[in-house]
């Protein structure tokens, strides 16, 4: 079935959209559901949906491994889907896409391999004040255990990376550069190309955060010219649990494996094992073979539609959310970058972010309050938590003015 | 008016919003005992400090950071504990968790003016805000200078 939003037409049609999506026409606490909270899940269109009923229902099987026919069905389906993503990516080669359980899991497999066999004593890992703490800890983990340091480059008041430092920063000790693409506290677009430029005249490697980009911006990794890659499934309309690696191959072909188990080998014996090529020597076990699929839906969901109609629409509802929080008495802003995606990150004087999400939860739109996974970025801001609403293809003008009305309800009852 | 609006209303009372903006014993104690508790879904953080004299609460006050209804019940705490036995102070806490706790329709015991926050019952996630101050308490009053967490 086609999804109704893939109608011609030069502009995002988003009332279209909104039909894909099921779970947006039920209404929360007996109003319509304002779901503004798309930078910690995005909601899953029908097409996503039915796909994985469809494998559970005619595919089902392990993956690699048996003769038979449903075997079959789901080897092609998950390599598939693996080809989908290489696309998405615009990658070179599928070999260069290794599933995994989302970013997490992703940055943790690239500080565990290719930290665990580059970083030594002295040497340093450089990742930046607005990183998620999936950015941070394993990195910290992994210096703590080689006697490495964490290097961390600076941010201006606005929400933006200080180029300056970063470039002070690298040094013949620097061994990775960890950098989020996009912001999900801030909404920040970092100049990965530019900071990919700059690293690899010293010839550092640089892994990007792109769980917060992928829904909301074309991602070209050759164009980007970065090492390592990672998104999360779940942040793109597709399931939980499922997430990518991309990582050039020579490097990947160079690392050591992450886990050891079925599938990432070609031989085993007591005495010695031989790993399989890539992308399996990365993957071991059984994989999330329904999330792979889902995903691989999702990334066809949103090609249908066209990331550029996506970026250009969402960057115009950015602004108009942007210009009708300015107008609450109160509100301050925070992250105020010149490159932004996606959120509208927030403190309301006097007011508890956390109260400002269970008054907004009342009024059906739902947002998050808290430190957002980025505590090193809370301090620096010099606040305990912000509140935050994130956007996504679905929505709308008119839920942004019910967020802004809802704000009001909130000032009402605490000035 | 909503049900949504009503429970609202039960949840930021009169009395939790003027404990929220002014409220009581918010300063440190220097010649007592203390503990820190923090609140990592939400990034609050209170500090309780308590001086004991023969196995009473002498003096009891708090400091930091959080939300309405953290801020509200360590505020309201305080004021209640003063010059309680410890094993006064153990019942209060452990009737107060059952009043926030317990199912919205379900009888809760007469607590005073700790009975304001009640309307928690109906925020299943902000629960934890309401019972930081009195599990920093518990621990401040158990081990000096320990750190709790909601977690």
């Amino acid at each position: 079935m086609t999804p109704s939003s893939t109608r011609t037409g030069a502009e995002l049609d988003v009332q279209a959209v909104r039909m894909d999506f099921p779970i947006l026409h039920h209404p929360v606490h007996g109003k319509p559901l304002v779901y503004l909270d798309n930078a910690a899940t995005t909601q899953k269109p029908q097409a996503v949906i039915d796909r994985i009923a469809h494998f559970y229902t005619h595919e089902n099987a392990n993956v690699h491994r048996g003769v038979h026919l449903l075997s079959e069905r789901a080897t092609d389906a998950y390599e598939q889907a693996r080809e989908t993503v290489r696309g998405f990516l615009h990658a070179t080669d599928r070999q260069e896409i290794v599933f995994v359980r989302g970013t997490t899991e992703a940055i943790n497999l690239v500080a565990n391999s290719y930290g665990g066999s580059c970083v030594g004593r002295d040497d340093e890992v450089l990742v930046t004040t607005m990183e998620h703490h999936s950015n941070i800890v394993p990195w910290q983990i992994l210096c703590e255990e080689k006697g490495a340091r964490l290097r961390v480059v600076p941010m201006n008041d606005a929400g933006e990376l200080r180029m300056d430092e970063f470039e002070a920063l690298l040094s013949e000790r620097t061994k990775i550069v960890g950098v989020v693409h996009v912001s999900n506290a801030l909404g920040t677009v970092n100049p990965i190309a530019e900071i990919v430029r700059i690293a690899h005249r010293r010839g550092v490697p640089v892994i990007v955060d792109g769980a917060q980009a992928v829904a909301h911006m074309r991602v070209d990794v050759r164009a980007l010219d970065c090492d390592f890659y990672t998104f999360s499934g779940h942040k793109i309309f597709g399931p939980t649990g499922i997430g990518v690696l991309y990582g050039k191959a020579a490097l990947l072909d160079a690392m050591p494996p992450y886990q050891g188990g079925g599938d990432m080998i070609s031989s085993v014996s007591f005495e010695r094992t031989l790993y399989n090529v890539l992308p399996y020597k990365f993957e071991a076990g059984t994989p999330n073979i329904a999330g792979a699929i889902g995903l691989a839906a999702a990334l066809e969901y949103v090609d249908n539609i066209g990331l550029d109609r996506i970026t250009a629409y969402e960057r115009d509802l950015l602004a108009y959310g942007t210009d009708a929080l300015a107008r609450v008495p109160g509100l301050t802003m925070t992250g105020t970058a010149g490159d932004k995606a996606g959120v509208l990150a927030f403190v309301f004087d006097g007011v508890h972010p956390h109260d400002i999400g269970t008054i907004l939860d009342r009024e059906g739109v739902a947002i998050r309050t808290g430190h957002h996974c980025c505590q090193p970025l809370m301090d620096r801001l010099g606040v305990p938590a912000t509140a935050r609403a994130s956007l996504a293809l679905y929505n709308t003008r008119e839920e942004i003015d019910v967020l802004a009305h809802a704000l009001d309800k909130v000032r009402e009852v605490f000035v | 008016m909503t049900a949504g609006e009503s429970d609202l209303q039960d949840l930021y009372q009169e009395v939790i919003l003027d404990h929220n903006k002014r409220p009581h014993n918010f300063r440190a104690i220097e010649d007592g005992q203390k503990a820190e508790g923090h609140n990592p879904l939400c990034g609050d953080r209170v500090t309780v400090y308590l001086r004991i004299e023969d196995g009473r609460v002498a003096d009891v006050s708090f400091q930091g950071s959080g939300c309405a209804i953290s801020k509200a019940s360590a505020s309201l705490m305080t004021d209640t504990v003063k010059g309680k036995t410890l094993q006064e102070v153990e019942q209060l806490f452990e009737k107060f968790q059952a009043m926030i706790t317990r199912a919205p329709d379900a009888p809760v015991d007469e607590l005073g003016k700790l009975s304001v926050l009640a309307g928690v019952r109906q925020f299943p996630m902000r629960v934890k805000c309401a019972s930081l101050p009195w599990h920093t308490l518990r621990s401040a009053a158990a081990a000096p200078d320990a750190v709790v967490s909601t977690e």
